[in-house]
């Protein structure tokens, strides 16, 4: 077959099918988003956005201990979701092989920590395999699954931003294909009952000791010889810029990472006068290795923080003063990202803006309202915390406060891990309005189905949830929908809200610009009409400008929602 | 070969690089290509790096080696010109898009000129391309990266053939026949 340029997502999914995965499961989440998107591409796979990682990860498992090879696929934040049944999970084992794929983010491109998921592996006890490209990760997704079988446990496939948004040369194979391996009941297996799983703990400790001895031996550990000056420690892409920096070193690179092969360190340890050990974010090998006695340099001098490249590289272990010519100009203007042309948030921050609240907000493309010119955030913690955080301070505050506490919330995260907090604020009565953004996708992560929208993965169409028939069921009795392009209206409903006291669900509804593809004729300023007052400018829609104290209108930019229309109050736009 | 392009999110910079890697795929070379998604696509400095040879490690391309920088704005032009090698060539199209940080007054932007002196200063050789005009001339300005693929293939060693395919194998089918005009469009504003 012919060698194809395949993103790392990509080629794990093409990996899962070759190993003849017959379930997979995920949330949407930036970098990982694209592994389920291209596996459902393979009719052989059942695919699906799961409502959140932990059940994307228990479905998995379901499927797992019923016979079927599976996988469950999540950014490295998705994996704190799914951890409750990820360690129960290193309890029970497998029945056909299971995959974890966290797709972790050094550098936070698209996300609100670079957490380090390979200790996910030590706590649980689970191995964690690491390519370094898109070859390495289909033939690692391959591999992971005959771990899973042979050593009864799930496996933790770690990736990065720059493993899974590279694009790499890939050998495709064919299907492997796997029949369902039929079920038995085990409950001493699979029920974790305290005198179960007292069993299944020695039995994790035994299995993990056989997967160590494994690890000392699998060809994915393996040394390259270079020269005895220097020894190079290292996984994932990492060994990539490494190899760029170091042509000539010799190498020790991890495709499993743990449990830790200590026997194979040290004899390469043996080999060269001096060691590094390269590796993004945490000193995770770097603790291994010192913990065998050894001498090493790691993040003594490299980064702890944000991702590597080959110049950071370079700089910390080599130290030759940069030329002039490489570093970046100075003085310009940040372009940070920015909500879109016709982006329905716009509408709801500028609603927002100047009312006395205190806002808890959510992860999405709405949590750019947090900048200017909407500073329209005070929170954004993780999945579905705005609405917990606003309880929280309401309970905390009182009457001590007159913000109103309130929560924004778009529709994937509400169905994601906001409905939980909904039925907290219903129970406990807090004064929190909940305002859920509603644009009838995942946005962020390039427009998924959730269970809003009326159509799974795989293209079903199916009935979609009644978010405000939902937040009524939670105990919420005010629940209102508006149109967030109707701007004025928006805020003459949210300031309505916002003097009854009592919970409430106020529903933006209106679809994400970009998912109809809106480019509608664009509007223009009258120039006559327009004082320059800039309440259009407050939008922060890209399309607007202010030229020589008017405002200007980018008409290859504009896509004609008219919000700016509605807020002007000379009617300058039409 | 080190080619690295920049631009603003949405100016189609991920579906350029993917074209040029799927030509350079297309001869037999190892390629590798690397991209950001997600919040940082949002109308944000968005750059891919796009390495192919023989045998190809980093898929990042490291400061001061990129033998073409390919830039869809001005602003962003400046932004990555430090990636250039010391013979390196920059393409850069003079189009404007203000972040909006300016569009809100919060900062200046240096004007035109001085971008133009601040590029001119530290690249060894700066071609303007004028693609974001051609495209609208074209009737969509959306083409703009692809006319801009046309003028960097007059400043690579790729045959054309491998372009016109990749433009084949990558674009939605009814849009191939401009993508087609826009990529010749490019490589005479290039000649």
């Amino acid at each position: 077959m012919s060698r194809k340029l395949l993103s790392g997502d990509e080629a794990i999914a093409r990996g899962a099918w070759e190993a003849g995965c017959r379930v997979a499961a995920a949330y949407p989440g930036t970098p990982s988003t694209e592994i389920l998107e291209a596996l459902a591409e393979y009719k052989e796979v059942y695919c699906e956005w799961s409502t959140n990682e932990k059940v994307a990860l228990e479905v998995a498992l379901g499927a797992s201990l019923t016979g079927a090879r599976a996988l469950a696929a999540m950014k490295h934040v998705g994996l704190n979701v799914a951890a409750d049944p990820f360690f129960s999970a290193a309890y029970i084992g497998t029945h056909a092989g299971l995959v974890v794929v966290s797709a972790d983010d050094p550098g936070l491109h698209s996300s609100q920590n670079e957490q380090d998921n390979r200790y996910y592996g030590l706590a649980a006890k689970v191995p964690v395999l690491c390519p370094s490209d898109s070859q390495e990760a289909k033939e690692l997704t391959k591999l992971a699954f005959e771990i899973s079988e042979e050593f009864d446990i799930p496996v933790l496939l770690r990736i990065t931003t720059r493993i899974a948004h590279s694009r790499t040369v890939v050998e495709p194979a064919e299907r492997e294909e796997r029949p369902l391996k039929g079920y038995e009941k085990k409950p001493s297996k699979a029920v974790m009952l305290p005198a179960f799983a007292r069993l299944r703990h020695v039995d994790l400790e035994a299995r993990y000791d056989r997967l160590r001895e494994y690890s000392e031996k699998t060809p994915w550990n393996r040394v390259e010889k270079g020269s005895s000056d220097v020894g190079i420690i290292c996984d994932g892409v990492a060994y990539q810029y490494a190899r760029e920096v170091f042509p000539d070193a010799s190498f020790l690179r991890f495709g499993m990472v743990n449990p830790f092969p200590s026997r194979l360190v040290r004899d390469f340890a043996a080999l060269v006068r001096k060691l590094f050990v390269v590796e993004e974010v945490d000193p995770f090998i770097e603790l291994h290795v010192k913990a065998l006695g050894l001498e090493v340099a790691g993040k003594d001098k490299l980064p702890r923080w944000h991702e590597l490249n080959p110049e950071r590289v370079r700089s910390a272990l080599v130290g030759e003063a940069r030329p002039d010519r490489t570093k970046p100009e100075e003085g310009l203007p940040n372009r940070p990202p920015a909500m879109c042309p016709g982006c329905p948030h716009t509408g709801m921050y500028f609603a927002l803006q100047n009312q006395k609240v205190i806002v808890g907000g959510d992860i999405g493309c709405y949590t750019l309202g947090a900048l200017p010119p909407h500073n329209g955030m005070d929170t954004c913690i993780d999945m579905g915390a705005s609405i917990t955080f606003a309880h929280g301070a309401d309970k905390a505050l009182g009457d001590s406060d007159e913000r109103r506490r309130i929560a924004v919330i778009g529709d994937s995260t509400f169905f994601h891990s906001g409905i939980t907090g909904l039925v907290n604020v219903g129970y406990n009565r807090s004064d929190v309005v909940t305002i859920v953004t509603d644009n009838s996708t995942t946005g962020m992560t390039g427009h998924q189905e959730h269970p809003g929208t009326g159509r799974t993965l795989k293209g079903t169409e199916v009935k979609p949830v009644d978010t405000a028939a939902l937040a009524r069921a939670c105990g919420i009795d005010k629940v209102v929908e508006v149109d967030p392009y109707t701007v004025k209206q928006t805020r003459k409903v949210i300031r309505t809200v916002l003097k009854e006291p009592g919970p409430a669900v106020i529903i933006n509804r209106r679809p994400c610009a970009l998912l109809i593809g809106l480019k509608d004729p664009p509007k223009a300023v009258d120039l006559d009409k327009c004082t320059g007052c800039k309440t259009c400018i407050s939008l922060g829609c890209p399309a607007l400008t202010m030229q020589d104290g008017k405002s200007m209108i980018q008409a290859t930019v504009c896509v004609g929602c008219g919000m700016c229309a509605d807020v002007c109050p000379k009617e300058a736009i039409a | 070969m080190n080619v690295l392009i920049c631009g603003v999110g949405g100016q189609g910079v991920i579906l350029f690089s993917d074209l040029l890697s799927s030509a350079a795929l297309s001869v037999g070379l190892d390629v590798k290509k690397s991209e950001v998604h997600g919040m940082a696509q949002r109308g944000g400095s968005v750059n891919t790096h796009v390495r192919f040879g023989p045998k190809v490690h980093s898929p990042l391309i490291e400061v001061g080696t990129a033998d073409l920088v390919v830039a869809f704005e001005m602003l962003e032009a400046v932004r990555y010109v430090h990636f250039l090698s010391e013979t390196g060539r920059l393409l850069y199209d003079t189009y404007r898009l203000d972040p909006l940080p300016v569009k809100l007054g919060m900062v200046e932007r240096p004007d035109d000129d001085e971008l133009e002196s601040r590029i001119r200063a530290r690249a060894a050789e700066a071609l303007e391309v004028n693609a974001f005009g051609k495209a609208v001339e074209l009737g969509n300005q959306r083409v703009q990266n692809v006319v801009m693929l046309g003028a960097v293939s007059r400043h690579l060693e790729l045959p054309k053939r491998a372009y016109l395919q990749a433009i084949r194998n990558n674009v939605k089918k009814k849009y191939v026949d401009l993508n087609l005009m826009a990529f010749e469009a490019g490589a005479e504003l290039a000649g």
